[in-house]
């Protein structure tokens, strides 16, 4: 547990390498123009790296959680955004390998795996986010399909996406009322909303996702009527530690380029790391940063195992590695001085990036509520 | 089919910085990466495997941690590795590098199947002798093509392979008989990105090692620094050239009048040359 195996040694250095090469040299031009690198993610995907613990009968590459973790905080060091898309990605193929039917399986992972098929997760609206069991947006069956109306918010990918796995009302309220199914891009009725103009993750596009009576076959039904919030929430446990690995990878990169600066830099007649006040602050950046990815470790392996504890486990690392993650790339911004603040050096980028990590995938006040949820029910 | 490529864990010389005093190469903590000259011979193999079948063995003399380097090679896509690895081989200049090679290689057909080609980088970037890939092929009585840029066809049926080698002027287009050894050109393919597969592949794999016992070396004394008779006399860097650029005019002057103007100027006899010459035509 706190050493690696050779296995994933080997494949988080993979991962390392493909950051450092086809990621990184090109992540502040992907920011400035927005650009979604489609094109890079496919590259990624014949490695493997798009059905990461997906069973390898449909192309997968049956990896653990833990595993996971190791390549999303590689592929962040070269980008955050760029790498939570593809964990985004993930999770759909996961869900669809979990609780899909053979046939569903046999039809959307291979391409899913390939990245022939992009795929977005729809479970947020503009009335629900927290909330998420409060979900409006409603799939009717009439005959063999369902027909949908609602709208959802802040969708990663939309407008780019093939896939999009959503999250639907076909019952009463509350949870048991939800479903999930799949809509196919280009379905009549499926529209989306303006790109959002956002302070970082410039480099995936987000949208809202419009139904306005979409067609889909009751074929696309994953699972059973009523299962959908379980399975949504089953998937945001490991959405939880992507998320805290995209971050962590993230700050580790804005804590190398703040150590390798502070050496480089002169003041006063020598470089600033040679100042004591900085040392203590690198020293405890490196401290945050190993904490966070030993915790964050520890919470992936639980999940591996099924642990019952395995959601709370996944809550704590998210709130914990991601406020780390934002603290060491915002300390890193301020050991840069000015030049931190400048587009150039890459550190702002960060920053912008890590600050979305503290919000989505449940807010980090939700992962105090789902911790203090089990503490308030164990003491009673 | 089975081809072999020799490949060379060298110290990663974009970051060796050389002793400012004593001119000597500082290694300490210098990274160690695969001689980048036998990607393009690993990588043309690995293509050459894909489209005919067969197996690619890694080999390299070294020491332990050489390991890495063919770990990587795996990564990449090779089938199998194989470690040259004891403290007799320590020192070896070309000469017996490529006695333990060949050795080595003699051993792989004997153990793994007879190669069908052996491949090499066209030089290392440590040494840049290019002598490794010849003396392999001259100890095994390999045919060889050196300095090929591509491999155009392969006909394993007939055992006949026809490749593009550069040359001064040009390009030759050579075929001979199988088995035969190729040391590749650089910049003549890309390596290819291994996957998660390859990557858990390799780190599972095991790397066969051998010593020089192993290996089947019958004269020690061909080995290493007994084996050696090169002796270095020196190792200096290069004294930068203290040359001045001439900047030419061509604001008045189209560029290529301009440059020839200046040509003349310098080389005072060559005008009157092309003229005698010109005029014979």
């Amino acid at each position: 547990m706190f050493e690696l195996t050779e296995d994933q040694i080997a494949i988080r250095d993979m991962a390392q390498t493909f950051a450092r090469e086809e990621i990184a040299p090109h992540a502040l031009e992907w920011d400035a123009a927005e650009h979604f690198p489609i094109p890079t993610l496919k590259a990624a995907a014949a490695l493997g790296m798009a059905g990461i613990y997906v069973r390898d009968d449909v192309g997968g590459s049956g990896l653990s959680r833990l595993d996971a973790t190791l390549i999303f905080e590689a592929l962040a060091t070269g980008c955050p955004a760029t790498s939570a898309y593809l964990s985004i990605h993930n999770m759909v193929a996961w869900m669809i390998d979990r609780f899909g039917a053979p046939e569903q399986r046999a039809k959307w992972l291979p391409k899913l795996c390939a990245m022939d098929l992009v795929a977005s997760y729809c479970l947020t609206e503009p009335g629900s986010g927290s909330d998420a069991a409060a979900l409006k947006t409603r799939a009717v069956r009439e005959g063999d399909h369902y027909v949908l109306h609602g709208e959802k918010q802040f969708i990663s990918g939309a407008g780019a996406s093939d896939l999009y796995a959503v999250m639907v009302r076909t019952g009463g309220e509350g949870p048991s009322g939800v479903s999930t199914v799949l809509v196919e891009a280009g379905t009549p009725g499926l529209s989306f909303g303006a790109n959002e103009k956002k302070m970082g993750w410039k480099v995936q596009p987000t949208r809202a996702v419009i139904f306005d009576g979409v067609c889909v076959p009751v074929a696309n039904l994953l699972g059973a009527e009523g299962e959908g919030f379980k399975f949504a929430m089953a998937g945001l446990d490991g959405g939880r530690l992507n998320i805290a690995a995209c971050s962590l990878g993230g700050a580790q990169s804005a804590f190398d380029k703040a150590l390798n600066y502070s050496g480089e830099r002169k003041a006063f007649g020598k470089a600033i790391n040679q100042f004591q006040a900085l040392q203590f602050r690198l020293a405890d950046m490196e401290t945050q940063l190993e904490v966070a990815r030993t915790f964050l470790w520890r919470a992936a392996a639980a999940l591996d195992r099924a642990d019952p504890k395995a959601t709370r486990l996944c809550a704590m690392a998210k709130r914990f590695v991601t406020d780390a993650g934002f603290e060491v790339a915002n300390e890193a911004l301020q050991l840069h001085g000015g030049y931190g603040y400048l587009a150039d050096y890459g550190v702002e980028k960060i920053v912008r990036d890590l600050r979305v990590h503290q919000i989505l995938e449940g807010t980090n006040e939700i992962m105090r509520v789902i911790i203090a949820r089990a503490l308030v029910q164990r003491g009673n | 089919m089975h081809i072999v490529v020799c490949i060379k864990q060298v110290p990663d010389s974009a970051q060796i910085r050389v002793h400012p005093v004593t001119n000597t190469i500082m290694r300490q903590g210098v990274p160690t990466i695969i001689n980048p000259y036998d990607l393009f011979a690993l990588e043309a193999a690995l293509a050459l495997r894909d489209q005919h079948g067969g197996e690619v063995t890694v080999l390299t003399m070294g020491p332990p941690s050489a390991a890495d380097s063919l770990r990587k090679a795996l990564t990449f896509g090779a089938d199998r590795a194989v470690l040259l690895t004891d403290r007799f081989f320590a020192g070896a200049d070309t000469l017996a590098t490529t006695y333990a090679l060949a050795t080595a290689i003699r051993k792989i057909g004997e153990t793994f199947g007879a190669p069908d080609l052996v491949f090499t980088g066209k030089q290392t970037i440590d040494g840049d002798t290019a002598q490794v890939g010849p003396g392999v092929a001259k100890r095994l009585g390999l045919l060889q093509l050196t300095y090929v840029a591509k491999i155009s066809a392969l006909d394993l049926d007939n055992k006949t392979i026809e490749a593009e080698r550069r040359s001064e002027g040009g390009v030759q287009i050579l075929q001979t008989r199988l088995p035969c050894l190729i040391t590749m050109l650089e910049a003549t393919n890309e390596i290819r990105r291994g996957g998660m597969a390859d990557a858990l592949r390799a780190a599972r794999a095991e790397v066969v090692t051998w010593s020089a016992k192993d290996a089947g070396v019958e004269d020690i004394t061909k080995c290493g620094l007994r084996g050696s008779p090169t002796i270095v006399k020196r190792v200096f860097a290069p004294q930068a050239r203290a040359e001045k650029a001439t900047m030419v005019d061509f604001s008045d002057t189209p560029p290529a009048d301009a440059l020839i103007a200046e040509l003349f100027k310098r080389q005072p006899k060559l005008e009157t040359e092309l003229a005698t010459l010109a005029r014979g035509y």
